[in-house]
């Protein structure tokens, strides 16, 4: 694990023949509650994510992560700054961002398949006959061809989010978004979600940001880990971590790195109290 | 199997019970016709065809009315889920015509469109037009917002997103207001049958007051029996089988 300097960030990030896949420019965002105060989301973020790296977002809630992430799937608009993705200004959702939920979001009135069959009809470009293959080759890579007829509600948590996870991957985006996807499993469910997301990942390289509040998580997952601190929602520090793939999430090298990131949270956590 | 055999005996019951006392005298015959009477009353007029006729005259105007209803309270709830100007304007208009009871278009609908099928039309219609837009206003309105969203990231907006998000996401909702819908165009159209007399068929609820008329109690009692048995077989064939896709896809009861 190396922690990344700020300088180097900027010169590492940018070269000219190698433009990131995604770039967040000094992007703000303040909204403000139903109790009408003002939360002051993001303050100044910048952030560039290069093409096939897995990025982890973390922090304590109510520091801007999932804003973050709905300012990079275009379902809000942020307040200064700019959002570029290949190149061009994020302007609203699109299918080249696909977006994983901490709830499946699978739409209950749709069997798996026409779940997953949703995202690649709204795609114009594809052939009708080629969509049910397409489908059905992204529910075989989550293990889930067997249930292709079944309801929503007949499947676990686990098996929802699978099929989250095909229905989003299907339509080929260039970048995946996840918000806390598997927050609300439980840890066996989320150990083996573990080991196939970074098996999909190692396969397909595709561009991922992900959003959680757990470190080891993060750390278990991610090329990169962003440590984010709240009021207002700042990037404080960022860990590139190179530990070999597959990683278990139980494995001694990885706790010991999270340690030193959560310290790290801790130690902004408590410099932020004194002030 | 055991649940079939206690409710025939509860009806069983019910009929033998309704005999005996009328054997016993316990009211005037006039009054209380035993159920053989009734069913008498069946054969006869079912063979005359008058009873036909009257079913088929009534549904008619049934399903004209509930559609109109269907036609025009769907979008209507949905405008009014979507747009805040329509909810204040459109939206507050129904929920104050969906307490008055239907019948009381009765007077006005006569002196408009006189003693034809354009005021019984009339009647019915507004009878289930504010529930079912209610309904599906209160049914859109449900919809979790993380539905649209997700439909949203994957390249879903605009009219797409109604019709393939927020239409079958409400469904629960719409369903049970066209159930509730039917329910009042039903309870409107008898009202209206009954109260409104014209000459251009005679549906089940002009045999009703006929019966009434003729001191004919039995007929009464036999249109009673067949307006039940039409509400029930709507019920089943209409409604029941998107109450089973929807056990079946949303694992809900109901």
């Amino acid at each position: 694990m190396t922690l990344l300097e700020p300088a180097r960030r900027v010169e590492g990030q940018t070269p000219a023949e190698q433009r990131p896949k995604l770039s967040i420019q000094s992007v703000s965002k303040r909204f403000r509650t139903a109790r009408n105060q003002e939360v002051h989301a993001l303050d100044r973020v910048s952030l560039d994510v290069n093409e096939g790296e897995f990025v982890c977002l973390v922090g304590p809630s109510g520091c801007g992560k999932s804003t973050l992430l709905n300012l990079i799937a275009g379902l809000d608009r942020p307040d200064a700054g700019a959002i570029l993705a290949d190149s061009n200004p994020v302007e609203g959702p699109g299918p080249d961002r696909m977006v994983m939920f901490q709830e499946s979001a699978l739409f209950p009135w749709l069997d798996v398949m026409d779940n997953v069959l949703f995202g690649l009809k709204c795609k114009r470009n594809l052939p009708k006959s080629a969509r049910r293959d397409v489908a059905m080759h992204f529910l075989r890579l989550v293990g889930l061809e067997k249930f292709v007829h079944s309801s929503v509600h007949e499947l676990s948590g686990g098996m929802k989010q699978r099929v989250a996870l095909a229905r989003a991957l299907a339509p080929n985006p260039r970048v995946l978004l996840m918000d806390e996807p598997f927050a609300a499993l439980d840890a066996m469910t989320r150990e083996q979600l573990y080991g196939d997301l970074q098996a999909i990942w190692t396969a397909r390289r595709k561009t991922i940001v992900f959003v959680t509040h757990n470190v080891r998580e993060a750390v278990c997952l991610g090329d990169r880990v962003v440590l984010f601190s709240p009021h207002p929602g700042r990037i404080r520090e960022q860990y590139r971590v190179d530990l070999p793939r597959p990683r278990d999430i139980n494995d001694v090298a990885l706790a010991e790195q999270a340690t030193a990131i959560t310290r790290a949270l801790r130690a902004h956590a408590e410099a932020k109290e004194v002030a | 199997m055991r649940r079939a055999i206690t409710a025939t005996l509860f009806f069983v019951l019910l009929l033998a019970l309704w005999e005996g006392l009328v054997r016993a005298g316990v009211w005037s015959k006039v009054l209380v016709p035993s159920p053989l009477k009734v069913l008498t009353y069946f054969q006869t007029s079912l063979a005359d065809g008058t009873l036909l006729a009257a079913s088929w005259v009534t549904l008619k105007r049934l399903l004209l009315g509930y559609l109109a209803g269907v036609v025009l309270g769907v979008p209507l709830g949905m405008a009014c889920a979507r747009w805040k100007s329509c909810q204040d304007t459109v939206g507050v208009l129904a929920l104050g015509l969906q307490t008055l009871p239907s019948v009381c278009w009765a007077p006005l609908a006569l002196l408009w469109f006189g003693q034809n099928e354009w005021a019984i039309f009339f009647i019915t219609f507004m009878g289930s037009l504010w529930s079912i837009s209610l309904a599906v206003e209160a049914g859109v309105r449900n919809v979790p917002p993380i539905y649209t969203r997700a439909a949203r990231t994957m390249g879903s907006g605009g009219l797409h997103t109604w019709v393939f998000v927020m239409l079958p996401a409400s469904l629960p909702f719409v369903v049970s207001g066209m159930k509730q819908g039917w329910a009042f165009a039903w309870r409107s159209l008898m009202s209206a049958e009954i109260y409104v007399t014209i000459l251009t068929g005679l549906g089940l609820g002009h045999l009703l007051h006929y019966g009434r008329e003729l001191h004919a109690m039995e007929q009464v009692i036999a249109i009673m029996l067949l307006i039940i048995g039409i509400g029930l077989a709507v019920d089943r064939t209409l409604f029941l089988p998107w109450e089973r896709f929807m056990h079946k896809r949303w694992g809900l009861t109901g």
